[in-house]
């Protein structure tokens, strides 16, 4: 089972054993993880999931597809790394993945 | 008025209920005056979701019932255009200026992220000491053990300095916003019988020369995180100047899109919680549950009842095929009502599980853009309210507004009681 550290903005970091198959997002809502709301429920159609992607796993998880661009361009404080969780799928690939949530989501 | 209540008991609500299912018509205003449209909804959820009505006072249209089938029309925006208006009817008048909720991509992106920041989570944490301290300055100026107006004392009164403070508007002329916000939902094309066309252009035109003269002075002083500072000095919307259609419908987007929503989710809070007291009891006990309220009042009020789109392209949706061209209404009313997405829907629970999880601010690139702004107005609110009163007692029936878009309250008779 893959690994994912989800980090608030002030730093406390949080490594949850997470299932293949399930979304980064879903990993953080099932653990009560806070800084992601997830209002939409994983549609691609909120951005309240926003997070930044550690650097080192930014070729791992890829780049948004349009949809997803098209909300992350509404959401407050987007960065190079920045990405919706509900759209990064976990697989083995993405074990040791870290994510850091923004102060709040818009 | 008990005849309009006779005619609604007999006639409209009795015709969409038990009427033939290809004839309901959930788009006429006087089912919402009434509150009695979930039932209307209820019937389509069960019967026919996704319902096509070929001939109503605002011509052929689709009713999407469903949450799941709003989320899927609302976040295709490539399919199901915003332009060139977001609500069922169109303008007698044919006055529709432009504004970016109706609009679609590329222009609606740029517009909205030139007006976003007055509203993001970085400006709301400055502005939230500030606010604060205007509920207290309403709060403490009520009336104790008397019957009042709260729409009007507090629920107007708050929501408009909340929209002073967005526009940074001189505050002593803050009632214009509120004003203007009526003329703007005055119109036929949300189902107001005899709204006056031209004494609501008049009032138009005098709410975009006053803006003007702001945008004028705010262009010439550093930029500020206000809407019209924002705007002014955007490289995408600055010439929006010579473009005063624009620029009114841009206003009318940024002042109506806050006012009845904010205003018309206090006054509700304060409703569901004298329906409900056992919830009103779960919060005096746990003022911890105010944000998790909050969400739940946003859903329980549905402050818009519908948005609307026109279809690109063919599309189909639980088995029925939505033709290029056709006009689909998504009825958020009736989303947050669903029963399979959420459970015992027609109850209002203040520590509901998920409660952001509603369709009252939409989906996709429309998503509402003022959503944080108008949660935090409501949680200060009731963080003070708590503070302060024992009880706020609702007295008698609240009198509504009569629209398919706005729902809400004209009056709400309540009577405060102070803590021991
Ligand atoms: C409880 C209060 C509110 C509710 C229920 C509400 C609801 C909505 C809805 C349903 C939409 C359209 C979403 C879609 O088409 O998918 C919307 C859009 C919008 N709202 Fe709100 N709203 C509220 C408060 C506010 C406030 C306080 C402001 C700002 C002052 C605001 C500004 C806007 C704007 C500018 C848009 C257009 C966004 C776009 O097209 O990209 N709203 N709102
Ligand atoms: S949960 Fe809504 S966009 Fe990810």
């Amino acid at each position: 089972m893959p690994t994912i550290t989800y980090i608030d903005h002030d730093g406390t970091e949080r490594p949850i054993e997470a299932k293949n198959g399930e979304t980064v997002m879903e990993t953080a809502i099932k653990n009560s993880v806070p800084g992601i709301d997830a209002d939409c429920g994983g549609a691609c159609a909120c951005a309240t999931c926003h997070v930044y992607v550690d650097e080192a796993f930014m070729d791992k998880v890829g780049q948004p597809e349009d949809m997803e661009q098209s909300m992350l361009d509404f959401a407050e404080n987007v960065q190079a790394n920045s990405r919706l969780s509900c759209q990064i799928q976990i697989s083995d690939d993405l074990d040791g993945l870290r994510v850091t949530t923004p102060e709040s989501q818009h | 008025m008990p005849d309009t209540a006779q005619l609604i008991e007999n006639d409209v609500l009795a015709r969409n209920l038990e009427g033939p299912i290809d004839k309901v018509d959930p788009s006429e205003a006087a089912l919402f005056e009434h509150n009695v449209h979930h039932e209307v909804f209820r019937r389509l959820r069960r019967e026919d979701p996704v319902h096509f009505l070929p001939d109503s006072a605002f011509g052929p249209y689709w009713s999407i019932t469903k949450f799941q089938d709003i989320v899927t029309v609302d976040s295709n925006h490539k399919v199901f255009s915003s332009q060139p208006s977001i609500v069922i009817g169109d303008p007698t008048d044919n006055f529709q200026p432009p504004m970016f909720i109706a609009m679609d991509q590329p222009k609606h992106d740029v517009q909205r992220r030139a007006a976003q920041p007055a509203v993001a989570p970085t400006q709301l944490s400055e502005l939230e000491a500030l606010i604060r301290e205007r509920v207290c300055t309403i709060l403490d100026s009520l009336p104790v053990g008397e019957e009042f107006n709260w729409v009007e004392k507090v629920s107007v009164e708050l929501t408009t300095q909340m929209l002073a403070t967005l526009f940074d508007f001189p505050f002593e002329d803050r009632h214009k916003l509120p004003f203007w916000s009526d003329v703007a939902t005055t119109s036929d094309a949300v189902g107001v019988v005899g709204a006056d066309m031209e004494w609501r252009m008049k009032h138009l035109t005098e709410c975009l020369e006053y803006f003007s003269r702001l945008w004028v002075e705010r262009a010439n002083q550093p930029q500020k995180f206000d809407f019209i500072s924002l705007l002014a000095h955007s490289e995408d919307t600055k010439h929006m100047i010579d473009e005063p259609m624009e620029l009114l419908g841009n206003l009318m987007l940024l002042i109506v899109g806050g006012n009845d929503t904010t205003r018309n989710s206090i006054s509700g809070g304060v409703y569901f919680l004298n329906k409900f007291p056992g919830e009103y009891e779960k919060l005096k006990a746990n003022p911890e549950l105010i944000p998790n309220m909050v969400s739940e009042i946003i859903r329980y009020q549905t402050p818009l009842a519908h948005m609307r789109r026109i279809a690109l392209e063919d599309f189909e949706l639980g088995g029925k095929t939505i033709k290029k061209g056709d006009k689909v209404v998504m009825w958020y009313a009736s989303g947050n009502r669903d029963e399979e997405v959420i459970e015992n829907a027609d109850e209002f629970r203040i520590d509901r599980e998920r409660a952001r999880h509603h369709v009252s601010f939409g989906f996709g690139i429309h998503r509402c853009m003022g959503n944080r702004v108008a949660e935090m107005q409501l949680r200060i609110l009731w963080e003070e309210i708590l503070k302060r009163f024992d009880h706020l007692e609702v007295v008698s029936e609240p009198e509504r507004v009569q629209s398919n878009f706005v729902t809400g309250y004209v009056n709400l008779p309540v009577v405060l009681h102070a803590k021991a």
